[in-house]
């Protein structure tokens, strides 16, 4: 196997290490704890209240354009980072290259700012 | 695959090993950082002692709680999504050993060698998310749901300054390999001096604070505590959460600021290496082998200078309000981090 997938195996062990440890307490808690469930444990928590109406509560979710903001700015990160390593080769042209790729990014930023999207609406 | 401690050991062994490592990585940081800053820092700063009764000073509080914890019962509300509600703290405690799987400890001590390791620290940075957010989403509870919408709102608006703030580090080593930053940084030399090398918390001054503000958002510690504001939310998507499930999310949150600290060590002030000049090693291979011991102990010192600095801030401030905090990633953060990649990346190529 090469030293590429056994870094991503060790990885892998990580991950499964990580469940083992978390069930492994888990279970050890489960033979120490009481188990004395009642209606009135089992209620939702409202401030000590008794829970209005449902849990899932409708509401409206204020940053949804933020959250599309997200992912062309997240897509722009993938595309800087191959250039940021191989600046040293590209000098001068990569600069200009990134540098129109960055501003007309920074463009739809201001656009979004100007039409007042950045704001809590 | 290089030996460690100049033994040659089998695969199976090294990876005994590197899990049993990445174990104390993630407990060890997570530990220190409750007892010396949340237990003591934060008592001695509100003019009390914090906890005096276990152990010299206080020092076995810990094993206290855990016992503590351990025995509290496992609630779950009646209506809740039940197997999503108790997959959640799991989830939120993997993402930190994925994430302490990238972090390079001495010139042989590493868990994984990624050419993009930056890459891969980034976006596993991001599963806890996930965790927050579906246990926001299965407790059923409106202060829960309320949280973790929250969180999921402010994650994402600080992703985004800590990909940025990295990409000035990557510009200025040309590599995303952790290993050869470090080697960069502590290799490097100043106008032509090398005494202390080049960590890049000179030159990146501006991205260290910007990734330090991300970083403080993403754990969701004050003054970004909106998602687990105890006055409003009453700790938001953890409302529900009892028992050794609680204690999983608390051993999380404090064990990535750990992890979080050791990445910003790694990026910006040198990782596990001291001045290659000091010793006369000027490549990977003339490294001296005790750096395997030396280095994890740099490492940590530099993970408690920086998640000292995260509860000093932590402790320090006041909340801020959620259009405040969007405000600022998207306002202020986002145009310096993206104005601070093209200065560095023109300085790059100009000198």
């Amino acid at each position: 196997m090469s030293e590429f997938l056994r870094s991503y195996q060790t990885v892998i062990w990580f991950g499964v290490v990580a469940v083992l440890l978390a069930s492994l307490l888990l279970g050890l808690a489960s033979l120490v704890r009481p188990v004395k469930p009642n209606r009135e444990k089992q209620l939702a928590y409202e401030s000590g209240v008794d829970p209005v109406g449902d849990g899932w509560v409708q509401s409206q979710i204020r940053y949804y354009v933020f959250a599309l903001l997200f992912v062309i700015f997240d897509v722009e990160a993938v595309f800087i980072f191959p250039w940021a390593t191989q600046l040293e080769r590209y000098a001068g042209f990569g600069l200009v290259e990134m540098g129109i790729f960055v501003f007309v990014l920074l463009l739809g930023l201001v656009y979004a700012w100007r039409k007042g999207v950045l704001r809590w609406i | 695959m290089s030996a460690l401690l100049a033994i040659d050991m089998p695969y199976w062994l090294q990876t005994i090993l590197r899990v049993l490592g990445g174990t104390v990585a993630v407990l060890l940081p997570a530990g220190t950082i409750v007892y010396v800053f949340l237990f003591k820092m934060m008592s001695f700063m509100q003019s009390r002692l914090g906890p005096m009764e276990a152990g010299p000073y206080g020092s076995l509080q810990l094993f206290a709680e855990v016992g503590k914890w351990l025995q509290k019962e496992d609630l779950y509300p009646d209506r809740a999504d039940k197997f999503i509600f108790k997959i959640a703290p799991i989830v939120v405690l993997t993402s930190t050993f994925l994430l302490v799987a990238v972090v390079p400890f001495g010139p042989d001590a590493w868990f994984t060698n990624f050419e993009a390791g930056v890459f891969y620290a980034l976006a596993v940075s991001s599963v806890s998310v996930l965790g927050i957010l579906i246990a926001g989403w299965a407790s059923a509870n409106k202060y829960s749901l309320l949280g973790g919408l929250r969180a999921a709102g402010q994650l994402i608006a600080y992703e985004l300054p800590m990909v940025l703030a990295v990409i000035g580090v990557v510009i200025q080593a040309g590599s995303m390999n952790f290993q050869e930053i470090v080697m960069a940084q502590n290799a490097g030399e100043i106008f032509g001096w090398n005494g202390i090398g080049n960590p890049y918390i000179l030159t990146q001054m501006v991205g260290f604070i910007i990734f330090m503000i991300a970083v403080q958002a993403e754990l969701t510690q004050t003054p970004f505590d909106m998602p687990i504001a105890e006055s409003e939310l009453v700790s938001g998507y953890m409302t529900e959460y009892s028992g050794f499930r609680f204690l999983m999310f608390f051993i999380g949150e404090f064990a990535t600021a750990g992890v979080f600290s050791l990445i910003a060590a790694a990026l910006f002030l040198g990782g596990w290496g001291i001045p290659f000049a000091w010793f006369g090693w000027d490549s990977m291979d003339s490294i001296d082998n005790w750096m395997n011991i030396v280095g994890p102990l740099i490492m940590f010192t530099k993970m408690m200078v920086l998640s000292g600095i995260i509860m000093w801030v932590r402790f320090s401030y006041p909340r801020f309000r959620e259009d405040q905090l969007q405000k600022f990633a998207w306002k202020v953060l986002i145009p310096v981090s993206l104005l601070n990649i093209m200065a560095t990346a023109i300085l790059k190529v100009a000198f």
